[in-house]
C-alpha cells in the first residue's frame, strides 16, 4: 500500500477547527480512510472535541460520541453491547483519545475495556500534553519538556503505556506515527480484522506544544522515529515486530541520530541549549531512550 | 398474574429483567449488591437475553449505560451513596444527552466513617442532574416503579433518565409480597424503545460537540419542559398499569387522612410509610394529622404541595441534611408556598445515618409541634430520637 494507493472517501471534512499543522488531524485522516463508512468513534474531552468544530456543524462524517475526559472505554463498552443486541458485527467502535484521557484520567475505564474483553479498537493520539486546555504535562510528557505546569521542564519519564497495555494480553497493540500514514493506515486495517480490544498508540507532534513552526509537523514525527525516541512496533498475539525505521535500529542495522537532533527543533526543550548547554539533563534523556532499546532488545532479541 | 415474595432488592432485579433491557452494566455495592448478583444468577440460568457488563466502577457502569443507550440500547443499572456519588458527572451527562436510562438507587447513608444504613443524602445530591427521582415504600412500589420507570423515560415527551430509590435494608432486604405479571403482559404494557437519536452510520450525527452559548440555555429549557411533562404521564402511564394489573403507584404525592387535617407530615419513601402508623395513633389521641409520602422528588410536586398548605400547616422530615442550611425537602417544601399561601412549615432532619426512626418518633415530633409551636429545624436524632 503506497500513499496513493489509499481509497479516496473523506470522512474527516473540511471546515475543522484545528490548529494549522494539526498532527491529530493528519492521523484522523489517514485512520477514517482505514476504518470507513462503518465506524463508531468515542471521544473523550481532548483536542479533537474541538476539531470536530461546534454544534450544530460537525467535522466528522461518521457518528460520533463525545463523552466525559475518563469515560472513553467504558463507553465503548456500552455501544459495542447495544450494537452486539441488535446482531450488528460489522461495525467498528473506536476509541479516539488523547495521552491524557489515556495515560491519566481515563486508564481505569481503558484498563477495564481490554480486560472484559470489549471487542473495538482504542486509539491513543499521543501529542505528549494536554494540548486542549493549553498544554499542561500528562503522564506521557518527556523528560526536561517546558510545559505550562513544568515551568522549568518535566523532572519525571513518562509511563511505559506500551507495556501497561502489553501486560492485558490483549490481541494487538501498535505504535505508530502521523509521518507514516502507510504504516498507521496498515495497522488499523489489521486492527480492523481482530476480534477482542485493540490498542494504537499515534505519536503527533503538536506544532503550539511543542514549540516548532506548523510546516514541520511530518519532520518532527519522522525525527523521532530516526533517533528512537519513538519506537515503531506491532505486538500480536504476545509476538513483537519493530516495523520500518525501528526494526533496522532493533536490528542495530541503523545507527539511531542523536536525540539532540529531535530536542533541538523544539522550544519546549530550548531550556537545555540555552542560554547555556544543560549537559546532565540531556545525557538522562539519551540515557532513557539507550535504555528504552535495551529493554526492547532483552525482552524481545 | 403471580404472588412472589421477596426482597425490595430481588424484586428489583425481577422487574429489571421483565422490563427486557438489552444491557446492564453495574458494580456491586452494600446494599444494593443483591440485586447485581440476581442479575447474574439470570444471565447465568439463560433467563436474561442481553448483555451484561462487569464494569470495573460506578462511573464506569454509568458511561457504559450511556454508550449503549445511545446505540439505541435499554439500558438499566443499579447503585447506591458512594457508587452515585462516583457517577455524579456521567449522571449529568446521560440526562443532558436525553438517554432514558433507568437505575435503582438503594438509598444509603455517605462515609466516612463507613455506614452502610439507610438516608437519602446520595440521592439528594443528585437533584441538579436532570434525572427524574422516584421514591418508594414496598416492594409492589418497587417493582411497578422501575418498570414504569422505563416507558415514562422513553416516552417521546420525556428521554429523560429516571432514578428509582428506597431505603437500603428497610425495603432492600425485607421480604414482602409482590404482584408480578405475566412476561406477554409487560411486554404489551412496554412495547420496545423508540430512541430520538442513535448513533448509526448510515445517518451519521455528531452528539456533544462544543455548543455556543446562544444555543445552550435551549437544550436546558427543553429538558425543564420534559420534567414538566413527567409530572403528568407519572399518574397517566401508573393509570395504564393500574388497569392491567390493579395495582396503583403513580400519584406524585401519596395522601393519607388528609382531607381534614390541621397538620400533615412530608417525608419520603419508609420514613413516609412508618409514618401512616403514626397517624392512626395520633389520630386515635384527637390530634387531626394526615400523612403526604412524597413519591417525585424531581420533579418537584409543586402544585400538590399547595394544595395540601389549603387548610393544613406542614411538618417536614427529612432524611438527608444540606449542610450549612437545611433539610433539602423543607427547603423546597417553603419555595413552593412563597408568597402563595400562609401556612406554617415546621422542618425535622431525622433518621440519618440509618437511625431508627419508629412511629412513635414520628408522634413525638407532631406532639412537638403541636405543643411548642417549634420553629426552625430541629435535629430529632440528637433530641428526641434513641
Ligand atoms: C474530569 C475532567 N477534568 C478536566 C477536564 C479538562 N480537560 C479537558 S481536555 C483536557 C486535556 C486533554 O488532554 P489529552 O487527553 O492529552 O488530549 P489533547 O488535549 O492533548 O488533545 C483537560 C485537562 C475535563 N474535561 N474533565
Ligand atoms: S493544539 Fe496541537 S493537537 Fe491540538 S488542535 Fe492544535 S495542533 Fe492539533
Amino acid at each position: 500500500m503506497s500513499l496513493k494507493d489509499l481509497p479516496k472517501d473523506e470522512y474527516l471534512l473540511p471546515g475543522s477547527a484545528a490548529c494549522p499543522g494539526c498532527p491529530a488531524t493528519i492521523g484522523l485522516r489517514t485512520v477514517l480512510k482505514a476504518l470507513g463508512k462503518k465506524t463508531i468513534l468515542v471521544v473523550p474531552a481532548c483536542c479533537t472535541a474541538v476539531i470536530e468544530s461546534w454544534y450544530p456543524n460537525s467535522s466528522f462524517n461518521v457518528p460520533l460520541l463525545n463523552i466525559a475526559f475518563e469515560a472513553s472505554g467504558a463507553a465503548a463498552s456500552g455501544i459495542v453491547s447495544a450494537l452486539k443486541q441488535k446482531g450488528r458485527d460489522d461495525i467498528n467502535v473506536v476509541v479516539w483519545a488523547g495521552d491524557g484521557g489515556t495515560y491519566d484520567i481515563g486508564i481505569q475505564a481503558m484498563s477495564g475495556a481490554f480486560e472484559r474483553g470489549t471487542d473495538f479498537i482504542y486509539i491513543c493520539y499521543n501529542n505528549q500534553i494536554y494540548s486542549n486546555t493549553g498544554i499542561q504535562r500528562s503522564g506521557a510528557t518527556p523528560y526536561g519538556a517546558w510545559t505550562t505546569t513544568t515551568v522549568g521542564g518535566k523532572g519525571e519519564f513518562p509511563k511505559d503505556m506500551g507495556a501497561i497495555v502489553r501486560a492485558h494480553r490483549i490481541p494487538y497493540v501498535a505504535t505508530a506515527c502521523i509521518s507514516y500514514p502507510e504504516d498507521l493506515y496498515n495497522k488499523v486495517r489489521k486492527a480492523k480484522e481482530i476480534r477482542g480490544p485493540k490498542y494504537i498508540e499515534v505519536l503527533t507532534p503538536c506544532p503550539p506544544g511543542w514549540r516548532f513552526p506548523m510546516d514541520r509537523t511530518v519532520e518532527m514525527g519522522r525525527l523521532a522515529v530516526e533517533t528512537g525516541v519513538w519506537p515503531l512496533y506491532e505486538y500480536e498475539n504476545e509476538e513483537m515486530t519493530f516495523n520500518g525505521i525501528s526494526r533496522a535500529i532493533f536490528e542495530g542495522k541503523y545507527k539511531r541520530k542523536p536525540v539532540e537532533d529531535w530536542l533541538k527543533l523544539q522550544g519546549r526543550f530550548s531550556h537545555l541549549f540555552k542560554p547555556k548547554r544543560d549537559e546532565e539533563r540531556i545525557k538522562r534523556f539519551e540515557k532513557f531512550v539507550d535504555d528504552m532499546w535495551e529493554r526492547f532488545r532483552k525482552e524481545f532479541g | 398474574m403471580k404472588v412472589v415474595v421477596d426482597t425490595g432488592n430481588h424484586i428489583a432485579a425481577l422487574a429489571a429483567k421483565l422490563a427486557k433491557p438489552d444491557v446492564v452494566a453495574a458494580y456491586p455495592i452494600t446494599p444494593q449488591t443483591t440485586i447485581v448478583e440476581k442479575i447474574a444468577e439470570y444471565v447465568a440460568k439463560g433467563e436474561f437475553s442481553g448483555d451484561y457488563i462487569c464494569v470495573e466502577s460506578e462511573h464506569s457502569a454509568m458511561s457504559a449505560c450511556i454508550g449503549a443507550s445511545a446505540a439505541g440500547a435499554r439500558t438499566f443499572t443499579a447503585t447506591s451513596a458512594h457508587g452515585l456519588l462516583l457517577m455524579h458527572e456521567m449522571l449529568h451527562w446521560a440526562a443532558l444527552a436525553r438517554l432514558p436510562i433507568v437505575m435503582v438507587n438503594v438509598n444509603r447513608a455517605i462515609g466516612p466513617g463507613w455506614t452502610i444504613w439507610s438516608d437519602q443524602n446520595d440521592s439528594m445530591a443528585q437533584r441538579d442532574t436532570g434525572w427524574i427521582q422516584i421514591y418508594c415504600s414496598s416492594n409492589q412500589e418497587i417493582f411497578d416503579s422501575i418498570i414504569q420507570a422505563f416507558k415514562l423515560a422513553e416516552h417521546k415527551d420525556v428521554q429523560l433518565p429516571v432514578m428509582v430509590c428506597y431505603d437500603g435494608f428497610i425495603l432492600s432486604h425485607t421480604s414482602m409480597p409482590v404482584k408480578v405479571p405475566e412476561q406477554k403482559e409487560i411486554d404489551d404494557f412496554l412495547p420496545k424503545r423508540e430512541p430520538a437519536w442513535v448513533l448509526d452510520p448510515e445517518n451519521p450525527v455528531t452528539h456533544g460537540n462544543i455548543i455556543m452559548p446562544k444555543d445552550y440555555p435551549s437544550i436546558r429549557k427543553a429538558m425543564q419542559d420534559a420534567q414538566e411533562n413527567a409530572k403528568k404521564l407519572i399518574p397517566e402511564i401508573a393509570k395504564e398499569w393500574k388497569e392491567r394489573f390493579g395495582t396503583y403507584h403513580g400519584d406524585l404525592i401519596e395522601k393519607y387522612r388528609c382531607e381534614d387535617a390541621d397538620y400533615i407530615i412530608l417525608s419520603y419513601a419508609a420514613l413516609g410509610a412508618e409514618s401512616k402508623v403514626a397517624i392512626d395513633m395520633l389520630r386515635k389521641e384527637g390530634k387531626k394529622v394526615g400523612l403526604a409520602r412524597l413519591r417525585t422528588f424531581r420533579p418537584f410536586p409543586s402544585e400538590d404541595i399547595l394544595s395540601l398548605a389549603e387548610n393544613a400547616d406542614l411538618i417536614v422530615i427529612d432524611r438527608s441534611i444540606s449542610i450549612g442550611f437545611e433539610g433539602p425537602l423543607f427547603t423546597e417544601v417553603k419555595s413552593c408556598l412563597y408568597e402563595k399561601s400562609d401556612a406554617r412549615v415546621y422542618g425535622f432532619i431525622a433518621g440519618l445515618g440509618g437511625k431508627d426512626v419508629r412511629y412513635t418518633d414520628i408522634g413525638k415530633i407532631v406532639d412537638r409541634v403541636i405543643e411548642r409551636k417549634q420553629d426552625g429545624v430541629l435535629w430529632y436524632d440528637m433530641e428526641g430520637g434513641k
